[in-house]
């Protein structure tokens, strides 16, 4: 039996009309455009299932849109996101799709930004306003930006894993979960590192600083009003 | 960690003579780390986000995205206003807040989930209207915010709020028994008649399917936010006169639950079925989707 809270019952504050499909939409696409980095200039949506059905009539497309310029799922700009990201010079195009045997609220992001490179993400809206993020360019990986979420590619060589958790320690925040994925001994693996208390600047940092890190992203949670 | 039935929380909360909207702030200082000043001051920014969403469209007529419904909680409002109402100006009052966050949220306003987008009409409509009845504060409201939860956590642990799994039942009804057994607390009734009137409530609505037009949470959506808060507020009274409930809350929703599980999954928020697959939603689906693909 699930522990349930207040706040899992009450809330979230949104902007309707749905958690799943408005709520969830716009929460997985601020995390995808958090992963992407700044300086977007395009991105195509993949809609899957319910998502490629129902999307203009739940408002699942400017939400959509709404995450990827940083807005939360309860900014009441969100409803006009398709005029501010005209503005900003973003490029968007919505295609539906079948995405295969995946949840029915799953949207790929193909992120293009100033510099050319792309980012893929993939991820679904799975009730309640609740995401799950699982996959990135190509690489399986889960989390649900419940908490605050460590994203690494590394070079899977021995002690690039303790070396991050060491730094973790130096600032006393402890690791809630972490899971690792890689395609063969030795080659790049992805890294997922869920913690209980949020990722400073200066943590960032020293953790982007790791020699055998090619790449990571840090992803606070998207909690209404800092509280 | 909280308790899992409603037997349970009457033992627990008669054990310690508390509320259940004190047990619910106890359980959550417990298991997070906000502390009690965060939690409840949590609490009031959804109150607040309440208030605004139930009294928005009452003030002028707020249009849904599909232009399928709207004008309605304004409609009520003026009627109230004139004072010829037949089940009263507490009564009409109460309507016209429950449609407003209803059409609010398909406006894409900004509402509480409560338990869901689809209910969110129904708990703000009934705790608010309670309290301007009774004379109580912002702070009654919280507690009755309080019990509401408490009851939403039983009922989420037993059962389900998602109308994709339960049909209305689970996420009208439940938002409507929170809403209830929160008012008979703000009323001054006891843990047990709380949950007499949350039992009542499912034991009035139970069956009741999820059949949106087009898909949207507009048609019959709102309406039955309306229907929710009626029945919250009338079973209050029905407890608050000593009435009991024949068969027990954690029977009740065992119940609810079981029925959620057998209806077909046409019923079941998939559009498939009940009024969503009348001739005239037909037509009405049809016409929303063609006029938004020209967009």
């Amino acid at each position: 039996m699930r522990d349930y809270g207040v706040f899992d019952i009450l809330g979230p504050i949104m902007i309707g009309p749905s958690s799943s499909h408005t709520a969830g939409a716009a929460r997985l696409a601020k995390v995808a455009a958090i992963i992407a980095g700044e300086k977007i200039i395009k991105v195509e949506f993949l809609l899957h299932g319910s998502f490629a059905q129902t999307y203009k009539g739940h408002g699942t497309d400017k939400a959509l849109v709404a995450g990827i310029l940083n807005m939360d799922p309860w900014d009441e700009n969100l409803r006009e996101s398709f005029e501010i990201a005209r503005s900003k010079g973003i490029d968007i195009k919505f295609t539906e799709t079948d995405l295969g045997d995946v949840h029915p609220n799953t949207v790929k992001f193909i992120i293009t930004k100033e510099d050319g490179h792309i980012t893929e993400v993939t991820g679904s809206s799975i009730g309640g306003g609740n995401i799950l993020i699982f996959n990135i360019d190509g690489q399986n990986v889960e989390f649900t930006g419940e908490h605050p979420t460590i994203i690494t590619q590394h070079r899977d060589l021995p002690g690039v894993i303790s070396k991050i958790s060491s730094v973790l320690y130096e600032h006393n925040i402890n690791i809630a979960g972490m899971r690792v994925y890689r395609s063969g001994k030795g080659k790049m693996a992805t890294m997922a590192l869920e913690t209980d208390s949020l990722i400073s600047d200066e943590l960032m940092n020293k953790i982007r600083h790791i020699e055998e890190i090619e790449n990571v992203k840090f992803i606070n949670p998207i909690t209404e009003g800092g509280i | 960690m909280f308790v899992s039935t409603g037997i349970e929380l009457i033992n627990t909360c008669e054990k310690e003579n508390i509320p259940i909207w004190e047990y619910t702030i106890r359980e959550e200082v417990e298991r997070s780390e906000l502390g009690r000043e965060n939690i409840i001051e949590k609490v009031r920014k959804n109150l607040h986000v309440m208030l605004s969403s139930s009294s928005l469209a009452q003030e002028k007529e707020i249009k849904s995205v599909s232009g399928l419904i709207g004008g309605d909680a304004y409609r009520l409002r003026k009627y109230a206003d004139n004072g010829t109402t037949l089940t009263g100006d507490f009564m009409v009052r109460a309507m016209a807040r429950a449609i407003s966050s209803s059409e609010v949220n398909a406006a894409m306003g900004r509402i509480v989930a409560s338990p869901t987008a689809g209910s969110c009409g129904i708990i703000p409509a009934v705790i608010i209207s309670a309290a301007e009845r009774l004379g109580k504060s912002e702070e009654t409201m919280i507690k009755g915010l309080f019990t509401a939860s408490g009851i939403g956590i039983i009922i989420a642990k037993n059962a389900t709020m998602a109308g994709a799994e339960g049909g209305c039942q689970a996420e009208c009804g439940s938002a409507a028994a929170m809403g209830s057994a929160a008012v008979v607390e703000m009323m001054g009734g006891t843990p047990e008649q709380a949950l007499d009137a949350a039992a009542i409530v499912f034991k009035n609505i139970m069956g009741l399917v999820c059949d949106p037009v087009a898909g949207l949470v507009e048609v019959p959506c709102a309406k039955r936010n309306i229907a929710g808060a009626v029945s919250a507020l009338t079973t209050a009274d029905i407890v608050m006169a000593g009435v009991k409930s024949k068969i027990p809350f954690d029977e009740v929703v065992w119940a609810m639950y079981k029925v959620g599980r057998q209806l077909p999954p046409e019923l079941r928020e998939t559009a498939q079925g009940g009024i969503a697959i009348t001739p005239t939603a037909q037509k009405l689906k049809e016409q929303i989707f063609s006029e938004k693909n020209t967009l």
